[in-house]
């Protein structure tokens, strides 16, 4: 706002309006208080402070007969955390799991953000833009339970591979892998496109002129430059991934992961100290994530 | 058939452990005769919450809120034909909100919110309830339907705590031995086949997934491993829960899929990914009205578990009357007879067999057969008090939940 507007409508205003807009005009800092605090309260409040509340819960325990909370600090649910061999099996599958649903992602996604960015007409570059983003806009179950029908025993899978002696990889982690893939995939395209879109052409231009080959020019121009956008990517993908416990219960067949651990004592048990203490796993791992993240200077892509 | 010729070892076998049951059962039309008093080896349950019971049934209030399993209280929004809301509205001007309940655990949760006037709870669910004191007493009196529900429904370990009845039963089946035809040629009739390590349809046997599965496991071991001493599922102490549990490990390996939505169980018997598995017999009608597989259903000889529903009163309803109404307008003959049809189930209500659609309803799902309901062992919550003599050395709820996380690895 101009600050002779400002003046102006202060005048016609009545005095206290006009006393606190001076107010504020004279001490910048209150001004950029009032205009963070909602912002910023909704970010200690509904953020932070649901983060401290789960700290707190996880410390405390549950009466296992009337599923009462008992208010009394105790370390017993991260003990069992830590013994417990299971927790650490399927802690491990979840971040097997997230890691290679981002590899695949990341490896699907650069050929073709390439063409996109780099090679396709600029009208089919507004199609192909149009074509990534268009399964985001369908439901999350509608397409994991499309690949449940397609991975199913009589499923278009098993059925496109068995004239050449194969079978699909049935409900399993791998089912439970390609479909988390696929759901998370724009996710990595789109920083992707974007990261390839910055990228001068006259610096591939300019490679090719000094003799590099294809090959040469993609590990020593393109890669380095894009890997801060894939990096941006994988953050996406990874802490989805890692997140997630829906994608399993409908095609992970017997299988488990670590979000079903904590699902399953909220609903299943009613013991939410314990799901509490078990949910600081994926958000320890998506921290320690971030802060490798952080050197790449991908965050700046985001 | 199978039933029957397997009735002389189960009747061996049935004693289930829920001797309360036994002796309440047993005394048929007294259902004043029960567990307290009951015969040796009963245990008194420490007392719940001491909550009141209804005098009287008032004017109605107008409105009812209740949490129901999907199915038991339809008012034509799934199907413009089933309805029996609308007609309770009429009768009583209560206007009724249902909210769905997924799992009981779920219910239980909803429960403790304490904005509802009741729920069709099922015996994994109840006693969490009433000790939680979520759920007042019911003055059964004041349902005129219950004089007629199946004796033995009343006051069971599951509904009523040391005589005290906290509930109006609903309906009741048997958790079923689910085949395809096609794949298994000769009819199974032991739950053995899920468990063999050897068995040919490794990775195409399906389980319940809950916890309370567990339960299943440990009545094919109180059939086999005499050893183990197993006398309720539901009533394992450490030796017997191990063993059930590592039953259940093993046969994680065989296990294609562990099924807790029932429209997801239909699909995968019916793509063929599911060739043998627990099963309820809903599924089983559904799949055989799609006629995309041949599928037949046993109650093995070793028994089964099973759920046997019911409806109860909230400790801080805001609408009492209107509840109490209900309970007795759902356990009617004509309104149980079509909940019981619609969701696939044997009625409480004895008068309701003569008021089904189907009139061979009753025998197929052996809705008077007391000896067929002897042999399910109905889901009960485990706690750490045996119910027996052995005192306060059993597993309880959450000490399965997280052994459920551990089978499934």
């Amino acid at each position: 706002m101009d600050d002779d507007q400002g003046v102006t409508a202060a005048r016609r205003r009545p005095a206290v309006v006009g006393a606190a807009s001076a107010f504020l005009h004279r001490h910048p800092r209150v001004r950029l208080a009032g205009l963070l605090s909602a912002p910023m309260l909704w970010l200690a409040v509904a953020y932070l402070g649901s983060l401290a509340v789960m700290l707190v819960t996880s410390l405390w325990s549950v009466d296992s007969f009337t599923t009462q909370l008992v208010r009394q600090p105790t370390l017993d649910n991260f003990r069992t955390l830590l013994t417990e061999p299971v927790y650490r099996t399927v802690a491990l599958r979840s971040l097997g799991v997230a890691a290679l649903v981002t590899v695949v992602d990341a490896v699907i996604a650069l050929p073709m953000a390439f063409y996109m960015a780099k090679v396709a007409s600029p009208r089919a570059r507004r199609l192909l833009v149009a074509a990534v983003l268009t399964p985001l806009w369908a439901s999350y179950l509608v397409k994991a339970y499309a690949w449940r029908t397609m991975l199913a025993e009589g499923g278009v899978l098993n059925w496109a591979l068995a004239p050449v002696g194969g079978s699909g990889p049935g409900f399993g982690v791998a089912a439970t892998a390609i479909t988390l893939a696929y759901l998370w995939l724009p996710y990595m395209i789109l920083p992707v496109y974007a990261g390839l879109d910055r990228l001068p052409d006259s610096l591939l231009e300019a490679s090719g002129d000094l003799g590099a080959t294809a090959g040469r020019t993609f590990r020593s121009v393109v890669l380095p430059l894009v890997l801060p956008a894939v990096v941006a990517g994988s953050i996406f993908t990874f802490s989805l991934s890692l997140g997630d416990y829906i994608t399993v219960k409908i095609v992970g067949g017997s299988s488990q992961l670590f979000a079903n651990v904590i699902y399953d004592n909220i609903g299943v048990a009613g013991n939410l100290p314990f799901a509490a203490a078990a949910a600081l796993f994926p958000v320890l791992a998506i921290l320690l994530y971030l802060t490798l993240v952080r050197r790449t200077g991908a965050l700046d892509n985001l | 058939m199978r039933v029957r010729r397997s009735l002389g070892v189960l009747a061996a076998l049935a004693t289930t452990g829920l001797v309360l049951a036994a002796c309440g059962g047993g005394s048929a039309s007294t259902p004043a005769a029960s567990g307290s008093g009951g015969g040796a080896g009963s245990t008194r349950m420490p007392d719940p919450p001491a909550g009141t019971k209804a005098t009287a049934v008032g004017a109605g209030e107008g409105q009812l809120n209740l949490i129901a399993w999907a199915g038991y209280a339809e008012n034509g929004s799934t199907d413009k034909t089933i309805d029996w809301v609308t007609p309770f509205t009429q009768a009583s001007g209560c206007q009724v909100n249902v909210k769905i309940g997924n799992t009981s655990d779920e219910m239980v949760t909803l429960m403790k919110t304490g904005q509802y006037d009741g729920v069709s709870a099922s015996g994994d669910a109840t006693l969490r309830l009433i000790y939680g004191g979520d759920v007042a007493p019911v003055n059964t009196d004041l349902v005129p339907n219950y004089a007629t529900i199946s004796d033995f429904l009343k006051l069971r370990p599951w509904n009523a705590v040391n005589g005290v009845a906290y509930g109006i039963p609903h309906g009741w089946g048997a958790n079923v031995l689910l085949y395809n035809k096609a794949v298994v040629t000769s009819p199974p009739d032991s739950w053995g086949v899920v468990f063999d390590p050897a068995s040919p349809y490794k990775g195409k046997v399906t389980a319940y997934d809950s916890p309370i599965y567990i339960a299943d496991a440990a009545l094919y071991l109180k059939a086999t491993k005499p050893d183990l001493k197993i006398t309720n599922p539901y009533e394992l102490d450490d030796a017997q829960f191990t063993a059930a549990v590592d039953l259940l490990k093993q046969q994680k390996g065989l296990v294609g899929e562990y099924w807790s939505d029932y429209t997801k169980a239909v699909s995968a018997i019916e793509s063929g990914n599911t060739v043998l598995g627990t099963s309820w017999q809903v599924i089983a009608n559904l799949v055989q009205a799609d006629k995309k597989v041949e599928i037949g259903t046993v109650l093995p000889k070793e028994g089964a578990t099973g759920w046997s529903d019911t409806w109860m009163v909230a400790s801080k309803a805001a609408h009492p009357n209107c509840m109490y109404k209900w309970m007795d307008w759902i356990t009617s003959p004509k309104v149980n007879a079509q909940v019981a049809e619609y969701f696939g189930e044997a009625p409480a209500q004895t008068k309701a067999c003569e008021n089904t659609s189907d009139k061979g309803f009753c025998d197929t799902f052996h809705a008077l057969d007391k000896a067929y309901a002897d042999q399910i062992a109905y889901w009960t919550t485990p706690t750490k008090s045996c119910g027996d003599g052995r005192g306060t050395v059993c597993k309880d709820y959450a000490a399965w939940t997280q052994a459920w996380t551990t089978i499934k690895g």
